[in-house]
């Protein structure tokens, strides 16, 4: 009987959850949809909620996560390459690796605080999407290492030993035969952290990305404005019109998400298939 | 595995040498180890190695799981060197120098000295590249016909090129286990070794590719010198000139294999290779 | 002969190296900069206000002309939404964990653990529409004296957005305790839920209690949730019913306005962030170290 009672429960929780998601999604979906065009989609804001567009949104939110990447990429592959490859048992290794756990564990406002400290006044960029950029490259950064490093332990250690056999040194075994094996866990690793990073809203406040930027970045000075910081204007205006402007960003917020998601869940299962093969 | 039906006799039973065991007359020894400890952390795996080496024949190192002749082998082109907390005592002479001497160049030494493992281990990239990537970091590739002829040369060697002469740039990965064994050794000789360690080389495969992996032993011994560790005791008899037994990280005797086989000077060597334990 | 080694590829491969190190670094440099730009600004803001009105100050009005220091208000502010948010995702998330671990047949598995990825993929800002636009709507007709901004609300919702993470660390967790407990318990005749009640979830304490702990530090450092729904009325309270104001949101509400830097309303969020980042920090040791001690148990 209380074991009936206990699955009874437990089930009941789960599909309070999954009643949850399937409320909200369908909750903006019939908010948001109305407002979905072409136009809003290319055009720009404006005081009057049904001719404001997000075009300057989706921009800005694309340049700073390329920022990220370009930033993110390099130093994360080189630190996972250096823990996995070079450092393992030092003591050093192992504090840089307590450290790193312990930042993927930090509220993001945080990064934001260091970013506003660092890249926009120490180092003077300003409010620009560089800083931005940055700021969200430090914050991804150790999900980058934490995958990038998994996929460097996925090859078999018999590859690096034919390699060092051969006479290889410790970076030609790296370059020429475990990275191009690691390349796509590496690659799904990144599309992650970019997924993560275009959603993320409270650093880029901190920073300074202004919720009334009107424009499309033209170049890494620029002011900026991301999907997620004009969604969250959008709900805190009283007007039911601005309410369903930030419900069509946010479905194509999810739609750009969904997209990420699936090319690195395709490329995860591409290179599991290569690997069996 | 048959457990002996005496008591198997303690290690101070076991002769010691303090003199390298040499078991050929004249000529210098092309492997020398002179009293060879190794360490894994505080764990001792070789005790007192001594040992000669003759070039241009096959060398079998024998002895039940556990015995050390794969760590040694492994000493002998510092492959141990990649496995963190390893430490080695003791000297190991290739052609009179010793390979653990200061300022040795540790990725020369490993041109110098090959190695082929027990499960292969073929990159996953074509039949040529895998021989070719031997080629290019030893600086040894030269123009693009000549690369490709120094590929046909080791698959030659190695017994392969009839097999893989049309499909050279498929993946390596879909030659049969023997194949790519082969593959293994002629990526080895493509960058001109003189010695080549083998590691329990057909301990994976099936009797025919064994049969041809042994083959290819015999004939390769006219050029290079070979150090083969085999658990397989008919194996070392079949292929080897000289055999070396270990034992629980020692050298028990090392001599002509023909007399290890019919006459051993060791009661421990004996009850092995009899079959009374191991 | 044995070549000694040749010195211009051993240069390239310890440069090499140290360019890879030097990277590795940066993740040291950023704890570091964190820790910094915190301690520099905390400490220019102590220079003016005093630490005791800070810590034990019960009104929070920076941005008055007659301005009070006190974070207690928000720091009750965090303290109860969090709460709220704990008591939601806390057992929900235990025994959803309990159930895809011991019970679930793979069939439902493969339905409920992506849709609980989703859960936790979805971003912030999108679970703060739906606590202000949707949750707070509904809770106002079965609470009519719920007003528009509260802690109710977001709390609820940021419980629901932490339950998957609960749910796969507590998961996890348990399915780290070996087979031979659970075989033990069965082979004297225990049914599935004495089972998972009383031996597995028991082994498994460490595991469990490091993933609540990880959730209570989440859920302690959420900041967009609460800017849109919580309000920006600080105030020392455990009514989940009034606007209120959380330390992460009062960090998002300067950061929108115009102050100036190098004022002393600029530097209020930086002593904010710095017990933010510090309690955070201590949540999350006390986590690892367990999670550590768990491992340990069952390496």
């Amino acid at each position: 009987m209380k074991e009936l009672a206990f699955r009874v429960v437990a089930l009941t929780v789960l599909f309070v959850a999954l009643a949850a998601l399937a409320a909200l999604l369908v909750d903006i979906g019939v908010d948001g949809a109305g407002r979905l065009s072409w136009d809003f989609l290319t055009g720009f804001p404006s005081r009057r909620a049904a001719n404001s567009g997000i075009w300057h949104a989706i921009s800005g939110s694309i340049f700073v996560i390329g920022v990220t990447g370009v930033l993110a990429v390099p130093v994360g592959v080189a630190a996972a390459i250096y823990l996995e490859e070079y450092g393992t048992r030092s003591k050093m290794a192992r504090l840089i690796e307590v450290n790193i756990t312990n930042l993927a564990a930090v509220p993001s406002i945080i990064y934001g605080l260091l970013g506003l400290g660092l890249f926009v006044r120490a180092l003077g960029l300003g409010r620009s999407v560089l800083a931005g950029g940055a700021t969200l490259a430090l914050l991804v950064l150790p999900v980058v290492i934490l995958s990038t490093r998994e996929s460097l332990r996925a090859v078999p250690k018999s590859i690096r030993e034919g390699s060092y056999a051969l006479g290889a040194t410790t970076w030609q075994t790296i370059w020429h035969q475990v990275l191009p094996m690691a390349l796509p866990g590496i690659l799904t690793g990144l599309i992650l952290a970019l997924s993560r990073a275009i959603g993320e809203t409270a650093p880029l406040i901190t920073i300074g990305a202004v919720t009334f930027v009107t424009f499309a970045p033209q170049s890494l000075s620029s002011a900026f404005t991301v999907l997620p910081i004009q969604i969250f204007n959008w709900v805190s205006r009283p007007q039911a019109d601005f309410q369903a402007n930030a419900a069509a960003a946010i479905i194509v917020l999810l739609a750009l998400l969904l997209t990420m998601n699936a090319v690195a869940v395709w490329l995860r299962d591409r290179y599991q298939k290569e690997r069996q093969a | 595995m048959s457990t002996a039906a005496r008591a198997v006799p303690p290690l101070a039973a076991v002769a010691r040498r303090d003199e390298p065991a040499s078991a050929a007359t004249g000529g210098p020894a092309k492997i020398r180890a002179e009293q060879l400890d190794f360490y894994y952390g505080s764990k001792r795996a070789l005790h007192g190695i001594s040992l000669e080496i003759q070039p241009n024949v096959v060398t079998a190192f024998i002895g039940p799981s556990g015995c050390g002749k794969s760590t040694f082998l492994r000493t002998l082109n510092r492959m141990n060197d990649i496995i963190p907390g390893t430490r080695v005592e003791g000297r190991v002479l290739i052609d009179g120098d010793d390979i653990y001497g200061p300022g040795v160049d540790v990725v020369g030494l490993r041109r110098r000295v090959g190695m082929v493992f027990q499960k292969s281990n073929p990159f996953p990239k074509s039949i040529f590249e895998n021989i070719a990537y031997g080629l290019r970091i030893n600086d040894m590739a030269g123009s693009k016909s000549e690369l490709a002829g120094r590929v046909e040369e080791s698959l030659r060697q190695a017994a392969l090129w009839d097999e893989v002469k049309d499909r050279l740039h498929e993946s390596a990965l879909a030659l049969s286990g023997g194949q790519q064994q082969r593959l293994c050794i002629a990526r080895a000789l493509a960058i001109r070794p003189e010695i080549i360690l083998m590691d329990e080389p057909a301990s994976a495969l099936d009797p025919i590719a064994t049969q041809r992996i042994e083959e290819l032993v015999y004939d390769l011994k006219r050029a290079y010198t070979i150090v083969i560790v085999t658990h397989n005791m008919q194996q070392a008899a079949r292929v080897s000139d000289y055999t070396a037994f270990f034992w629980l990280g020692s050298l028990v005797e090392y001599d002509r294999t023909d007399r290890i086989f019919t006459a051993p000077s060791q009661k421990l060597t004996e009850d092995y290779v009899t079959g009374r334990f191991g | 002969m044995i070549a000694t080694t040749t010195k211009a590829p051993r240069r390239v491969e310890s440069l090499i190296e140290w360019g890879l190190f030097v990277c590795a670094l940066v993740s040291v440099g950023t704890t570091a900069g964190i820790i910094v730009i915190l301690a520099v600004e905390t400490w220019e803001f102590f220079r003016t206000v005093s630490p005791l009105e800070f810590l034990t100050g019960t009104e929070w009005t920076p941005l008055f002309a007659a301005p009070r220091f006190g974070v207690l208000p928000l720091v009750a502010g965090t303290t109860l939404v969090s709460g709220i948010a704990m008591l939601v995702a806390l057992p929900a998330g235990l025994l959803s964990a309990i159930y895809l671990s011991e019970y679930a047949s793979p069939g439902l598995r493969r339905i409920v653990k992506p849709t609980l990825e989703i859960l936790a993929g979805v971003p912030t800002v999108v679970y703060g529409y739906f606590a202000l636009l949707f949750v707070t709507p509904l809770l106002q007709r079965l609470l009519p004296g719920l007003s528009g901004f509260n802690a109710l609300s977001p709390g609820i919702v940021m419980g629901i957005m932490i339950l998957p993470l609960v749910c796969s660390l507590s998961e996890d967790a348990m399915q780290g305790v070996p087979r031979g407990l659970r075989e033990g318990s069965y082979a004297l005749g225990a049914t599935k839920m004495q089972t998972s009640l009383r031996v597995v979830v028991p082994a498994a304490f460490s595991g469990i209690t490091a993933a609540f702990i990880l959730a209570v530090s989440r859920a302690v450092g959420e900041t967009m949730i609460v800017a849109i729904a919580a309000g920006q009325q600080p105030r020392l309270t455990l009514d989940p019913t009034v606007p209120i104001e959380t330390m992460t949101a009062y960090i998002v509400q300067v950061s929108l306005g115009d102050t100036p830097q190098g004022t002393l309303e600029y530097r209020t969020i930086f002593a904010v962030g710095m017990m933010l980042f510090l309690g955070t920090f201590v949540l999350n040791l006390a986590s690892a170290w367990l999670r550590e001690r768990y491992r340990e148990e069952y390496a």
